[in-house]
């Protein structure tokens, strides 16, 4: 392909990327260093809302922007550094808390708290994603061909349904008396509260999240097992391999790299754990910090909202990912080495 | 071109007969509003939208698109639905217009008490007040001999009662769920012992007294409440008294009439509406009003037109015919046991919603950060002293606080 054709191909898709993800990064990074900010002076004022009969007026001290003459509030943003990092992180405190050895006063604070979470969802959703995934790969494989057609397709239902609509199911399935929960209660004979501490509502997110994903990586390992060399798979036969050997030997060496693919898609993904959140309303015992973001940005009664501290918090998290990435990338790298 | 008379003729006699069939004059200015989507403000709008050329916006994400609408020029909004709080970023970026002139013009059918004044310029007509009272249920309460509570302690004793007679499990509901409903509930206690949230220079001053015993309060009514409190919101307290799960509850007047909801409720004629329980102060609750304001950026021909269908959307004959929607401030209204319970609390003492830019950052500070509390990972001082250090970065961060 000549260049020209391929600057032709290629070019839209770099502009949009470079329009939608490099440039918007570019500016959250640059926000999560200034601060935006009115001008708020302090002036008396005279306040009457309704009471039930009369009315009530109040006279006291508010802060209020100023404006400019086109009726504009006037705002100032001026460099500060790393303080909006150090607001989200709280180091001294933090540092504090693992000083006195006392993890229990870390996990208060709200990143550590939801970095902590965010790691546990993610590490633990990991191995039950691959392995349900390659499980239900097996079974599709293994099911005759006049059912694989329905069992493809039932195996994929999770995976089609929106996550927020799945998340909430979840939630009213187990909800105060939500249909399992009954059952549940009907069954052991005793009262369960399954949104009433952490770890019951951690269990669920996972359950959940593994459900949605093991079929993505099920279809992916399904396409992979298709193109295992027959051969040598009867070879083993014949020199007596058992199923599972025949696994371990050869069928899991040859889909490694699809299995470090969906591992890197899920790592990603879960990292930025956010709809289970929402959907649980979880938010007075887990937090993630995907959430956290939105929590910074989401503006109070009175319209305030923390730009720089959701700026610096989204950039922590895009460098966690990172991190998480950088082991199976460089398995990647030295296999892909190796290979010339 | 026969078609295009027929239908031409068909939405000339629905716009004849239904439209603007209960308007007193007929709209031919576009109009738009933007409010909450709550029961009463559907009532008002629908009756807005019979004046003609009129459409309404209701929104619960209100409050995210509200300032932005505003203080665009023309406004996207020319009508907007506020509460005590929401007014506040409307009325600090000055997109909203003094009603002063209108109010002459056509307002004599509005009472004293409907106009909001900010140092002397109407800025808003409130139509309804809510606050969150008591509610409980009579006869659970009169067959076990219990007087109608009239402190938390009385609550609680009740509640003790309730369970040891085996009637509940869980006798009190609350609207706990983490964030803003939390947050609130933190305010109607706080400012029932009589404390205030601010020091000099928009400070935080609730790491009191006052604040413990505020949080002390809500813990022991958790004792009694279902143990998910921290996902329960205003719909599912409701619920949770309509299928007679709890007995007593701190719920908005606004959700009193469905409780005698005859298709969803079990309950109906049952729950009786008292004030809100007293505080060492005043009663435990904050009322809140909500109203209309018109936008600034638009013509005074507009203007006009919006102040009319504005006023024809709350006049008597929607208050009439949705009374017990809510506690509407009007002529028309009569005030019947459903009303009672914020009435009561308004007779009591109990302080307006204290709204301002920095009290929007505290509410945030104590939604997101009285869970710890309530769930143990935190003492009172520590917790109130953390939600305190979170109020600080943040209004720090708004340019409140002068670093």
């Amino acid at each position: 392909m000549n260049f020209r054709t391929f600057a032709v191909f290629v070019g839209p898709s770099v502009f949009m990327m470079l329009l939608f993800i490099a440039f918007p990064l570019v500016s959250v990074f640059k926000q999560s260093f200034y601060v935006t900010q009115p001008i708020y002076e302090t002036v008396e004022k005279e306040t009457c809302t309704p009471g039930f009969l009369t009315q009530t007026c109040v006279t006291e001290q508010v802060s209020q922007p100023k404006l400019d003459e086109h009726g504009e509030i006037i705002t100032q943003t001026h460099y500060v550094g790393l303080q909006s990092y150090r607001n989200v992180l709280e180091p001294e405190r933090a540092w504090r808390a693992i000083s006195d050895g006392s993890w229990h006063v870390l996990s208060t604070i709200n990143f550590w708290k939801a970095l902590r979470f965010t790691l546990t969802f993610t590490l633990i959703t990991l191995p039950l994603v691959v392995g349900c995934g390659l499980g239900i790969a097996i079974l599709i494989n293994n099911a005759a061909r006049s059912i694989r057609g329905p069992v493809i397709f039932v195996s994929l239902l999770p995976f089609i349904i929106t996550p927020v609509i799945g998340v909430l199911s979840i939630n009213w399935l187990f909800r105060g008396d939500g249909i399992l929960t009954a059952m549940m209660e009907w069954w052991l004979n005793r009262d369960i509260a399954l949104f009433a501490q952490a770890w019951t509502i951690e269990v669920l997110m996972m359950i959940y999240r593994v459900w949605h994903v093991a079929p993505f990586a099920a279809i992916i390992f399904y396409a992979g097992l298709q193109t295992v060399n027959q051969d040598s798979l009867e070879s083993a036969v014949i020199d007596g391999a058992t199923r599972w050997q025949r696994l371990k030997y050869i069928v899991i060496p040859h889909l490694m790299p699809l299995i470090i693919f969906v591992s890197m898609i899920h790592l990603m993904d879960s990292y930025r754990v956010f709809e289970e959140i929402v959907g649980f309303s979880s938010q007075g015992y887990v937090i993630s910090l995907q959430w956290l973001t939105f929590d910074y940005l989401t503006p109070d009664q009175a319209g305030n909202r923390s730009i720089s501290r959701a700026s610096a918090n989204s950039m922590l998290t895009m460098i966690g990912v990172v991190v998480l990435l950088i082991l199976p990338l460089r398995r990647t790298w030295r296999d892909h080495k190796g290979s010339h | 071109m026969k078609l295009k008379t027929i239908l031409m003729a068909g939405a000339m006699s629905i716009a004849a007969t239904g439209s603007w069939a209960d308007c007193a004059f007929e709209n031919d200015v576009p109009l738009k509003s933007l409010s909450a989507g709550f029961e009463a403000w559907k009532a008002v709008t629908d009756a807005m939208a019979e004046c003609g050329n009129f459409s309404a916006s209701l929104d619960q994400e209100f409050r995210e698109k509200q300032p932005e609408a505003f203080a665009a020029d023309p406004a996207l909004y020319q009508i907007g639905g506020v509460s005590n709080a929401t007014l506040v970023p409307l009325l600090n970026a000055g997109t909203i217009r003094p009603l002063d002139d209108l109010v002459e013009k056509y307002g004599q059918d509005l009472l004293p008490n409907q106009l909001i004044k900010v140092d002397g310029k109407t800025m808003a007509i409130a139509m309804m007040v809510n606050a969150q009272h008591l509610m409980y249920r009579d006869d659970v309460l009169a067959e076990l001999g219990i007087e109608e509570p009239k402190t938390y302690g009385d609550v609680l004793s009740a509640a003790a009662k309730i369970k040891e007679a085996g009637v509940m499990d869980y006798p009190i509901g609350g609207t706990f769920k983490t964030g803003w409903n939390l947050g609130q509930e933190f305010v109607n206690m706080y400012l029932g012992e009589g404390g205030s949230f601010f020091g000099d220079g928009n400070m935080p001053a609730i790491n009191n007294e006052q604040g413990v015993a505020a949080l002390e309060t809500l813990k022991a009514m958790t004792e009694y409440m279902d143990p998910e409190y921290l996902v329960s919101d205003s719909t599912y307290v409701q619920q949770q008294f309509q299928q007679g799960k709890i007995a007593m509850a701190n719920l908005w007047a606004s959700r009193a009439a469905a409780m005698n909801d005859e298709a969803e409720s079990q309950v109906v004629g049952k729950v009786t509406m008292a004030a809100a329980p007293m505080g060492s102060a005043v009663p435990a609750t904050t009322i809140w009003w909500d109203g209309i304001v018109l936008a600034s950026n638009m013509s005074d021909e507009e203007a006009d037109a919006a102040f009319r269908v504005a006023l024809e959307g709350m006049d008597t004959d929607t208050v009439s015919a949705n009374n017990d929607v809510a506690v509407w401030l009007s002529t028309a209204y009569s005030a019947g046991p459903l009303a009672a319970g914020a009435a009561a609390s308004a007779e009591g003492g109990a302080k307006a919603y204290p709204a301002s830019g920095p009290m929007g950052i505290m509410h945030t500070s104590l939604g997101n950060g009285l869970a710890d509390y309530l769930t143990g990972a935190k003492d009172a001082q520590t917790t109130l002293a953390d939600i305190e250090a979170d109020y600080v970065t943040a209004a720090k961060e708004a340019g409140l606080i002068s670093n």
